[in-house]
C-alpha cells in the first residue's frame, strides 16, 4: 500500500477530485496549507509600500491507495493539476505499513 | 466664506436679499413703521432645514466616516485605538467649543480682531432659541462650525497612528484647537486678516486641510517612525473598513461643502455639483496613476483618490464651475498619489496614513487652483474682494497657504515639545509591539 501526498494549486482541487473518483479512488483527505517553492511568494502594494508575502496558499491532498493503482493515481493527479506554469505543486509517494477501518476493524487492502 | 461673503454681498446673494427687503417694506407699510433693519435677521426655514441636515452630514464624516477610513489602514492590534481617538476628539472638541473656542473663533476680538476673537460668547453666553446668525438660528451655525473643529484634529490622528500615548493625544488636541485652529478659523471666517485679504476658501482648504496636514507632518516627524518602519510589513488590516469610510466621507462632504454656503441656494447647489465632479475625477486619476506605474488598479488607491479630490475641491467649491472641478480633481488625484506613494518613500518619514500626502498636498493644490478656476472666463464665480486678475488672486491664495503652513508648523512644534517634556508623546516599545488596544485600553478589537 502507498500513501500519495500531493501539493496542488487550490483552484485545481475540484479537477483533481474528479479525476481521482473516475479511477476509483475511494477517499481523500484535503488540507489547506501554505508554503513556498520555486514560485516564491507574491507582492502586495499599499500606497506605494510593497510587501513580499513569502508563503502562498496551496492545497494538500492525501490518498491511501493499493500498490498496483499508484501509477494510475499519480497519472490522474499530474494530468488534472497541471497548468504548465511554475507553482503547480509536487506529488510525494510513501510506503504505507498498515490501514485499519475503525468501524469494522478490517485491516490492510480490505480497509482501503 | 460664509458671513464675509454674505455681508459683502456678491451679485448672486443680492437677489434673495431683495426679497426680504421687499417683504420688510410690505410689513413696514402695513404696520406704518419706517423699519427695514430687521430684514437681515429673518429666519429662513429653507436655509435652516438644509443647515440642520448639513450639520449632521459633517458629523457623519468624522464618526463613523473618517474613523473607519483610518481604522482599516492600521494593523488589527491598533484598530480600537484609532476609533477611540476619533470618538474622544469628537467629544472633547464639542465641550471646548461651547466653553470658549466658538467665541474665540467667531466673535469680535476688539484690538486683536485681525488675529483672534474675544470671549463675549464664552459658555455660549447670550445665545438662545431666538438668536439668529444671518437667516439661520445661531445654535445651528455654532453646531455646524463645531463639526469642523471636530474633524480637523481627527484628521491629524492618521499621522501618528499606532504609537502615540492617548493622554498626550488628548492634551495635544485641546491645546492645538485653542492655539492653532481657533485663530486660523478666525483669520479666514471670523473677520480676521486673511478674510480681508480676499483669500478664497469656501469650505476650509486652509483652516481644515492644510492646517491638519501640516500639523500631522510635524507630529509624524517629532514622534518618529513606528518601530520597524519601513522594513517590517505593516499592511492595512481591513481595507473593507477603509472603503466604507471613504464612501461615508464622500457622502458627508456634501454637508461640508454645500453647507458652507449657509443657505439653500444656487451657490450651495453648484458647490454640491462640483464636489461630486472633482471627487470622481480625482478617484479615477489616482486609480489610473497606480495602474500605469504599478500595473494594477487598487481599491485603496481609488478610495484615497476620492478623498484627495474631496480635499482639493473644498476651498474651491463655492467659486468654481464644473469644468474647473474636473481639472482640480485630476490634479489632486495625481499630485496626492505622488506625495503619498513616492515622496513619502523618498524622504522616509512615517506619516502613517498619509495625512500630509492627502490633506496638506490636496489642500494646497485646491487652494492655489481656486485662484485660477474662480475666473469667470474659466466658468468660475469671480475673484475675491480686491483682486482683479488671476495673478493677484493666486498670490492671495499663496499668502493664505503660506501663512497657514507657517503658523500651524511653528505652533505644533512648540505644543508637541512641551507635551513631550511633561508627559511624553510616545508609548514605550513594549506597548507599541503589543498594540495600543491592549496596552492603553485593555481590550481587543477582534475576539475571534
Amino acid at each position: 500500500m502507498k500513501m500519495v501526498t500531493a501539493i496542488i494549486k487550490p483552484f485545481k482541487l475540484d479537477d483533481v477530485r474528479e479525476a481521482l473518483s473516475e479511477i476509483g479512488v475511494q477517499g481523500i483527505t484535503v488540507t489547506e496549507v501554505k508554503g513556498f517553492g520555486r514560485q516564491k511568494g507574491h507582492t502586495e502594494l499599499y500606497r506605494g509600500a510593497e510587501y513580499v508575502v513569502d508563503f502562498l496558499p496551496k492545497v494538500k491532498i492525501e490518498a491511501a491507495v493499493s500498490e498496483d493503482s499508484v501509477e494510475q493515481v499519480i497519472d490522474a493527479i499530474t494530468k488534472s493539476a497541471n497548468t504548465g506554469k511554475i507553482g503547480d505543486g509536487k506529488i510525494f509517494v510513501h510506503s504505507l505499513e498498515q490501514v485499519i477501518r475503525i468501524r469494522t476493524g478490517e485491516t490492510g487492502q480490505d480497509a482501503l | 466664506m460664509r458671513f464675509n461673503r454674505r455681508q459683502k454681498g456678491k451679485t448672486s446673494m443680492i437677489i434673495p436679499k431683495y426679497q426680504w427687503v421687499m417683504k420688510g417694506l410690505l410689513i413696514a407699510v402695513i404696520a406704518g413703521l419706517p423699519s427695514l433693519t430687521f430684514a437681515e435677521d429673518t429666519l429662513s426655514a429653507g436655509d435652516t432645514a438644509w443647515m440642520l441636515t448639513a450639520t449632521a452630514l459633517v458629523l457623519f464624516m468624522t464618526i463613523p466616516g473618517l474613523s473607519l477610513f483610518y481604522a482599516g489602514m492600521v494593523r488589527s492590534k491598533n484598530v480600537l485605538s484609532v476609533l477611540m481617538q476619533c470618538f474622544a476628539i469628537t467629544s472633547l472638541m464639542t465641550v471646548l467649543w461651547v466653553l470658549y473656542l466658538y467665541s474665540l473663533a467667531f466673535t469680535d476680538g476688539g484690538a486683536m480682531n485681525a488675529f483672534i476673537g474675544g470671549l463675549d460668547k464664552a459658555f455660549l453666553a447670550g445665545i438662545s432659541v431666538d438668536t439668529l446668525k444671518g437667516t439661520i438660528p445661531e445654535t445651528v451655525f455654532l453646531t455646524f462650525q463645531m463639526t469642523f473643529v471636530i474633524i480637523t484634529p481627527a484628521l491629524i490622528v492618521g499621522a501618528f497612528a499606532e504609537r502615540m500615548k492617548f493622554s498626550a493625544m488628548l492634551v495635544f488636541m485641546a491645546l492645538w484647537a485653542t492655539l492653532v485652529y481657533a485663530p486660523i478659523c478666525h483669520w479666514v471666517w471670523g473677520g480676521g486678516w486673511l478674510g480681508d485679504y480676499g483669500v478664497l476658501d469656501f469650505a476650509g482648504g486652509t483652516v481644515v486641510h492644510i492646517n491638519a496636514g501640516i500639523a500631522g507632518l510635524v507630529a509624524a516627524l517629532m514622534l518618529g517612525k513606528r518601530k520597524g518602519y519601513p522594513q517590517v510589513a505593516m499592511p492595512p488590516h481591513n481595507l473593507t473598513y477603509t472603503v466604507i469610510g471613504a464612501s461615508m466621507l464622500w457622502v458627508g462632504w456634501f454637508g461640508f461643502n454645500a453647507g458652507s454656503q449657509l443657505a439653500a441656494d444656487g451657490v450651495a447647489g453648484m458647490a454640491m455639483a462640483v464636489t461630486q465632479i472633482a471627487t470622481a475625477s480625482a478617484a479615477l486619476a489616482w486609480m489610473l496613476s497606480e495602474w500605469v506605474s504599478h500595473g494594477k488598479p487598487s481599491a485603496l488607491g481609488i478610495a484615497s483618490g476620492a478623498v484627495a479630490g474631496l480635499v482639493a475641491i473644498t476651498p474651491a467649491s463655492g467659486y468654481v464651475g464644473p469644468m474647473g472641478a474636473l481639472a482640480i480633481g485630476a490634479a489632486a488625484g495625481v499630485g496626492c498619489f505622488l506625495a503619498a506613494t513616492k515622496v513619502k518613500r523618498a524622504f522616509g518619514y512615517d506619516d502613517s496614513l498619509d495625512v500630509f500626502g492627502v490633506h496638506a498636498v490636496g489642500g494646497i493644490i485646491g487652494a492655489i487652483l481656486t485662484g485660477v478656476f474662480a475666473a469667470t472666463t474659466l466658468g468660475g464665480a469671480g475673484f475675491g474682494e480686491g483682486n482683479t486678475t488671476m495673478g493677484a488672486q493666486v498670490i492671495a491664495q499663496l499668502i493664505g497657504v503660506v501663512a497657514t503652513i507657517g503658523f500651524t508648523a511653528i505652533m505644533s512644534v512648540i505644543i508637541l515639545k512641551v507635551i513631550d517634556v511633561i508627559i511624553g508623546l510616545r508609548v514605550d516599545e513594549e506597548q507599541e509591539t503589543e498594540g495600543l488596544d491592549m496596552a492603553l485600553h485593555d481590550e481587543r478589537g477582534y475576539i475571534l
